[in-house]
């Protein structure tokens, strides 16, 4: 086992409702999707995603697992300092936090991360020898 | 153009909220949708058109509507394609008005136009629950109606629907019933359809906007493809881009606007049907489409979801920018400086917001302080809500003299001018029975 952050195996989106924040994390796709759906199922419990955003989300967490899209659902209460229109907050609707639950810590067997082989990341300047790009 | 599937009905969603990008709907046109639906009402989108309506009773609408319109119309006035949008916003009616007005201008005739209204239910005080903000302190109160109103209107034979505040997917779901005939209890077709509505309501985000997975990969980006699915009369969908268009639909784009904005994905709660996100099956085809199939649905529940907001005082900002040496450690001190000269001006704050960006501005509590340490430039947000406005616009005054008399050297000021006060708003939600509801709700045709 390793400990990684869940960015290394998993991409998020959130989403917002009034005060709530929802999280969809997914296992990419790729040969490995079903063991890095199990990894995910394991190690991203709403506990832990709920400890992991401490004051931000002073509400409940609850999870939603839905293996048939290789997906978990978070939903975060009194996620939003209270709700896009009323959040002093600069990111008020939460769009931000799909990616800072990817900072969570994760434990994930070597051989699957020794298959996955580096997280993916762009170049520095991922357009840089587009063809459409304006110099 | 992409081939069609025997008996499918073609959907387009060409807006995604009120100010997003009219010049995909071109791109969508060539691949000749029979509907092409615009969903411009955010959660909040109201609060800024009864403001509009409240200063000039003929507005209320999203006003980009014309944008859409312009490009739309031709093609509505030779038979093949029919629009149907929320844009109506607070005010369907004057929308429609809008639209007559312009036509007549351009000489335009020979289509029909339907509007939808009785979704607000501020002028009818009796149906807002006990618990519920009073009329006179909500900035707006709408139902979330379903799709059986724009079916009439299709029925009566509208090419133009514009309705207020129709649920987004059920946008989708109107035309899907309308053209298959599907029975008002068949759930599993009307979640099948709902589902689909739910993959094309935020335009570009099905497509491989707002892409968490590998988003430097999507093809030309600065021309995006908005969406379409072609849904069978058995429920079965495939979503697709325009041929001609950039972005990219497949398994992971996909899977990420059907988790958007969902919560049980087993009830997924909406005005027609509950639908199960967690029975379907989505094949991606390798080619820009994904085919949803097996969606299963409940029966609907006898409410409707009710959103109303009320003023909660005002709000300013100021931004300072310090660079490196100790960035972190500047910023942080001039936030505690900024806060003890408001609080001996006696200026009464209801909230004070710090943030700072380089650091944890947008990830808080989830960042490791010491994995970010040492960073080239920090950006301080100071944010504050008010009861009053001046004293909010007042608060600024005590910050900026910090460049020279205080401690924290070389900032920058991130933004120009001063800082405004904005109005805020506390949303409320609530639950309201669909039979009162219905009573009030109006379809009226028009022909041009």
């Amino acid at each position: 086992m390793a400990k990684v952050k869940l960015a290394e195996i998993a991409f998020a989106r959130s989403g917002d409702k009034g005060d709530r924040s929802d999280l969809g994390v997914f296992a990419p796709a790729g040969p490995h999707i079903d063991e890095v759906y199990a990894v995910l199922e394991r190690e991203v419990t709403a506990e832990r995603v709920k400890a992991h955003f401490g004051d931000f989300v002073r509400g409940e967490v609850t999870r939603y697992p839905a293996p048939n899209v290789h997906g978990l659902k978070f939903v975060m209460e009194e996620a939003l300092a209270g709700g896009g229109p009323r959040s002093l907050r600069a990111d008020n609707l939460g769009k931000a936090l799909g990616g800072a639950v990817l900072r969570l810590e994760i434990e994930v067997p070597d051989e699957l991360l020794a298959k996955l082989g580096p997280r993916p990341a762009p170049l520095r300047d991922p357009y840089a020898t587009a063809a459409w790009r304006v110099d | 153009m992409i081939q069609r599937p025997e008996g499918a009905v073609r959907i387009a969603g060409g807006q995604g909220f009120y100010g997003d990008a009219p010049g995909p709907i071109a791109d969508l046109l060539t691949e000749e949708p029979d509907f092409v639906v615009l969903e411009a009402l955010a959660e909040l989108t109201l609060a800024i058109l009864n403001k509009d309506r409240a200063r000039d009773e003929t507005l209320g609408y999203t006003r980009d509507l014309p944008l859409y319109l312009l490009q739309l119309l031709p093609t509505v006035l030779e038979g093949k394609v029919k629009v149907i949008t929320n844009a109506g916003g607070i005010n369907p009616r004057a929308a429609a008005q809008m639209v007559a007005k312009a036509a007549q201008r351009f000489g335009l005739s020979g289509f029909t136009v339907a509007t939808v209204v009785g979704d607000d239910v501020l002028g009818r005080p009796e149906l807002l629950p006990e618990d519920f903000p009073s009329a006179e302190a909500l900035a707006f109160a709408n139902a979330y109606l379903g799709a059986r109103p724009v079916v009439d209107a299709l029925e009566q034979g509208a090419d133009l629907v514009i309705t207020g505040r129709v649920a987004d997917a059920a946008l989708f779901l109107a035309p899907l019933v309308h053209e298959h005939g599907w029975a008002w209890d068949d759930w599993d077709k009307l979640a099948s359809g709902m589902l689909v509505g739910h993959l094309l309501e935020c335009s570009g985000q099905s497509t491989g906007g707002n892409n968490a997975g590998r988003w430097w990969e999507v093809p030309e980006p600065w021309r995006f493809g908005f969406p379409l699915a072609d849904v069978q009369p058995d429920g079965t969908a495939t979503i697709f881009k325009p041929e001609v268009a950039g972005g990219r639909v497949d398994y992971d784009t996909v899977r990420q606007q059907l988790f958007y904005e969902v919560h049980d994905p087993s009830a997924y709660l909406t005005p027609d049907v509950v639908v199960d996100m967690t029975t379907l099956t989505l094949d991606d085809r390798g080619d820009d489409r994904v085919v949803v199939t097996g969606v299963t649905g409940k029966p609907a529940t006898d409410t409707y979801k009710l959103v109303g907001a009320v003023a909660e005082g005002y709000a300013a900002e100021l931004s300072l920018a310090f660079a490196w040496p100790d960035a972190e450690a500047k910023a942080r001190a001039a936030a505690d400086i900024a806060r003890k000269r408001i609080e001996v001006a006696g200026l009464a704050l209801d909230d004070w917001q710090v943030e700072l960006f380089g650091v944890n501005a947008l990830h808080g509590p989830a960042v490791d302080l010491d994995e970010v340490a040492g960073q080239s430039e920090v950006v301080l947000r100071m944010a504050w809500r008010c009861a009053e406005r001046d004293v909010c616009e007042q608060v600024a005054r005590h910050i900026v003299p910090l460049g020279l008399s205080a401690p924290p050297p070389g900032f920058a000021p991130a933004g120009r001018g001063r800082p405004k006060s904005s109005s805020l708003l506390r949303i409320a939600t609530a639950l309201v029975d669909k039979r009162r509801v219905d009573e009030g709700v109006r379809v009226s045709v028009e022909k041009i």
